[in-house]
């Protein structure tokens, strides 16, 4: 039932009464309104902007969010209203429709954002009226083409495991893919121009010999060209078989258009070969050999231009039907008025309607030869109409033809364009995701230096470096470091992972480099005690700028950390490559290559000389340092070698 | 003059042979392939798709509240974030997998959020809705220490037939390897998980007979400090 009507049904109810003294039987029994609920205002708060209306009207369509209990999930019962935290102009649209039964889509509004809202209240776009429905299907449309285009360019990344088949099809539909993709792209398109120019020469007269007239370089020089045609149908040949072994379905690749243009141009040549010396089929054989002409079509492969062209054709084939169609009807009655119109005249040219079609197609196009011209005065007027309507009937079809082209046209240039800004748009969406996993790494580090001032008391500084790293953050970080633990691995940064494998590669012996105590990893005390299989691994891993040649050792233990401060004067420029949120970064005293405890390696404030104790926490956390390590726990400025300060940190 | 005769036997020509041509061309026209040809119709599957879009209400939140330990306003929180990442109200694996690997950037997710879909997925038809959603949550978040360990088993259980084997294990665990990505410490080796596989068969398999049953496991892990510990982690996530 229209719901639209729904308030006049008491009226059809109530006039029902006029059935009642003319039935026979007796009626059924009324349905009961058990809820006995008064229609009540209801109160929708969307992002801010509040909503009123009734609630009957939004219990119209009980299929949506809003006329179903699903809106009980959205209610906020201190201030007894349904809030949404959604876009509020689109929401007066939307509840439009629950007031007036008709869904408009309003034309500024993006077209994803719109139906993104309209699967949220569970309205189908379907309901959308006349009026706005076409706009709507046509934004869609251009939408989800450009999506397309898009997901098509996706499937040019390289796949991990590709076998020797599929990496010649894609190398064969992508020349840009590789360096003997573009070798063989180029070459098969210059032995294409190099058939169609031989065919094209190979008719020109050569000059002429001492006892024959002018006769065509063909027959000049046979074999020549016979050699050449033979070796472009070579190339073409392997060309084609090699495609086709690469097609992943060979069936689709031999019905494709392209297929059967390499195999009419190459199909002449076999054939004449077959039958050189037959005389009888020698007419057929010249004509086989116009087909070589064909091979020009094999360009489109090449120039995108030609394949738009196509393509449009393709897409026009109504219009050019209908163009076709109408200018048939056109040429035979001009045809057949000249031809009766010229009849009487004496040598006259129009010697039957089929002969008058040829200047009635010269005179339709304006292109007017001269060859056949009316003599009569009614042939003359007729004649003139007959070239006023040409131009006529030829102009009406062009202009959706080339809008056509044009449309086609500028969605190609479109998805080049977007081809070249995805690169840009990729990186920099790398680099915003790097950056949420340096956080991490970030908020290791930076949970340690918290920890180690809660140690040592030291008020301010704590305050200094309580990063206002938010709730959800925090939980994050959380997640990723269970899962270090579930694994008993780390993440670490990729230039570490790389200096890692370089180190394992290496195998340098250790320098005097000291090792400090380890602690434990302060952060999140997850999962609780340490498990007896998994070792606790220190968790600051402190990066410079600078991939410095380490002299260090390898990775003698297992959970040794190399944590590397570059020179003590360049450290400020190295902080800031350390994805550090600058503000509190520079809050930290920065003086000096001061290892004054094993964690942290970088600049420390003089605060934190180290004491034992501040080495060692709450001791249910921190197993105290082995006894075999070097005591002094506070190194000032060991500047190695390189004036590189390289801690290493071990576990127990 | 023209000779009728001729003119018949020629009108009647065109007309059988207009006869025999008719059925072929229409044939051709209304071949479906080459309606659907794609220069003149590059979007036609796409209407289909549109149409068999899914659209999912919930039960109401009085049902949802009995069936789950959640209180209503939780229950009002969840399904607001529930709604705002999928609008039709029902999570394919696709998206599922989308929203999960993005919590984990330095890996591949897909493989265990794979594993996750199908424990969330209780009926196995394919999509995760609210109720899936909640319930599952309801039981992770709420439930006791012996329902929460079923559901593990359950995840780990990928046939779902009572037993996990090594196999089904190694799996699980590789996938959890995944998410670490690349770049760790110590570097991730081959038979990494492999290990840690036989370290947790070793540990739980108490008869030795290769698979671990519901009640090895929940035994097991009932004796084990750490893991109960770890149970109760995440219970004041709402």
């Amino acid at each position: 039932m229209a719901t639209g009507v729904a308030a006049w049904l008491p009226f059809a109810r109530a006039a029902a009464i006029g059935w009642m003294p003319v039935a026979n039987c007796p009626m059924p029994i009324a349905p009961r309104d058990n809820s006995k609920r008064q229609d009540e205002l209801i109160i929708l708060n969307v992002s801010g902007r509040r909503f009123q209306t009734w609630r009957t009207t939004l219990d119209r369509y009980p299929d949506t969010l809003l006329g179903s209990s699903e809106k009980d999930f959205f209610y906020n019962e201190e201030t007894k209203e349904y809030f949404f935290d959604r876009d509020p102009d689109a929401f007066r649209s939307i509840l439009n429709f629950y007031r007036t039964g008709k869904l408009h889509y309003p034309r500024h509004e993006c077209i994803s954002a719109y139906d993104e809202e309209l699967t949220f209240f569970g309205i189908i776009p379907e309901i959308i009226g006349d009026c706005c429905y076409e706009e709507y299907k046509d934004r869609k449309r251009e939408n989800l083409e450009r999506l397309q285009d898009d997901q098509e360019e996706n499937k040019d990344m390289k796949m991990p495991n590709m076998n020797f088949r599929e990496t010649m099809w894609r190398a064969f539909e992508n020349p840009h893919t590789s360096t003997m993709a573009l070798v063989f792209y180029y070459v098969t398109g210059f032995f294409i121009a190099i058939s169609v120019i031989t065919n094209v020469v190979e008719t020109v007269p050569c000059g002429s010999t001492a006892n024959q007239k002018d006769m065509p370089c063909g027959e000049r020089y046979t074999v020549a060209f016979f050699c050449m045609d033979t070796a472009c149908v070579m190339i073409f040949t392997v060309e084609y078989l090699m495609r086709l072994f690469a097609a992943p379905s060979r069936y689709r690749f031999m019905r494709s258009v392209m297929s059967i243009i390499d195999v009419v141009a190459i199909l002449p040549y076999y054939i004449g070969l077959v039958m050189t010396n037959n005389e009888d089929v020698s007419g057929a054989f010249v004509t086989l050999r116009v087909f070589r002409v064909f091979r020009i079509f094999k360009f489109s492969r090449h120039s995108q231009g030609l394949r738009i062209l196509g393509y449009t054709l393709k897409s026009c084939a109504s219009e050019l039907g209908f163009l076709l169609f109408s200018l048939t009807m056109a040429i035979i009655i001009f045809a057949t008025v000249m031809f009766y119109a010229e009849k009487g005249s004496s040598s006259s040219k129009f010697t039957s309607i089929p002969a008058s079609f040829w200047y009635t197609i010269v005179t339709m196009t304006t292109l007017g030869y001269g060859d056949m011209v009316p003599k009569t005065i009614a042939g003359k007027i007729f004649g003139s109409i007959c070239s006023l309507s040409g131009v006529l009937v030829i102009a009406l079809p062009v202009p959706v033809i080339v809008s056509n082209f044009s449309r086609i046209y500028h969605q190609n240039q479109r998805a080049d364009k977007r081809r070249a800004q995805k690169k840009a748009r990729l990186a920099r969406i790398r680099i915003a995701k790097s950056g949420s996993a340096n956080a991490f790494l970030q908020s290791k580090h930076n949970g340690l230096l918290n920890e180690l001032l809660e140690l040592t008391g030291t008020e301010e500084d704590e305050h200094k470096l309580t990063k206002s790293i938010s709730l959800l953050e925090s939980q994050h970080h959380h997640l990723l470091h269970c899962l270090e633990k579930t694994t008993a691995h780390e993440f670490v940064d990729e230039q570490i992972f790389e200096q890692n494998c370089l180190e394992t590669a290496l195998q340098t012996f250790p320098s005097g480099s000291p090792s400090m105590s380890d602690h434990d990893s302060p952060v999140g005390g997850c999962c609780g005690r340490r498990g007896k299989k998994n070792n606790p691994l220190p968790n600051a891993s402190l990066l410079t700028a600078h991939p410095i040649p380490t002299h260090q050792g390898p990775l003698q233990e297992l959970s040794a950390i190399h944590i590397q401060s570059s020179d003590p004067l360049s450290h400020t420029a190295s902080r800031s490559n350390l994805n550090l949120k600058t503000g509190d970064s520079s809050k930290i005293n920065c003086k000096g290559g001061r290892i004054t405890t094993a964690i942290i390696s970088l600049p420390t404030p003089p605060a934190l000389t180290p004491d034992g104790d501040g080495l060692h926490g709450p001791p249910q956390r921190r197993p105290p340092p082995p006894p075999g390590n070097p005591p002094p726990p506070s190194i000032q400025t060991t500047t190695s070698s390189a004036g590189i300060n390289i801690v290493k940190v071990s576990a127990l | 003059m023209l000779d009728f005769g001729i003119l018949n036997r020629g009108v009647a020509k065109c007309l059988s042979l207009f006869a025999k041509l008719l059925p072929i061309f229409i044939s051709v026209i209304e071949n479906p392939s080459f309606k659907k040809c794609k220069f003149t119709k590059p979007l036609a599957g796409i209407y289909e798709l549109e149409l068999s879009a899914v659209r999912h209400r919930p039960e109401g939140l009085e049902q949802l509240e009995a069936q789950t330990r959640f209180s209503r306003k939780e229950l009002q929180i969840l399904y607001r974030g529930f709604k705002n990442e999928c609008p039709s109200g029902v999570v394919n694996e696709e998206t599922f997998k989308d929203i999960y690997s993005q919590f984990f950037p330095q890996g591949d997710a897909s493989t265990y959020a794979h594993f996750l879909f199908n424990a969330f997925d209780t009926d196995h038809n394919g999509s995760v809705s609210f109720e899936d959603f909640v319930m599952g949550l309801s039981i992770l978040l709420r439930g006791t220490v012996q329902e929460k360990l079923n559901w593990a088993f359950n995840l780990y259980d990928i046939n779902k037939d009572g037993y996990i084997t090594k196999e089904e294990m190694l799996d699980i665990m590789k996938a959890i390897y995944d998410m670490m990505g690349k770049c760790t410490y110590p570097v991730l080796k081959e038979e990494t998980p492999r290990q840690h596989v036989e370290v947790f068969f070793q540990k739980m398999d108490k008869n030795k007979d290769g698979v671990v049953t519901i009640d090895e496991f929940i035994d097991c892990c009932q004796n084990d400090e750490n893991i109960m510990r770890s149970m109760h982690l995440f219970e004041n996530v709402l």
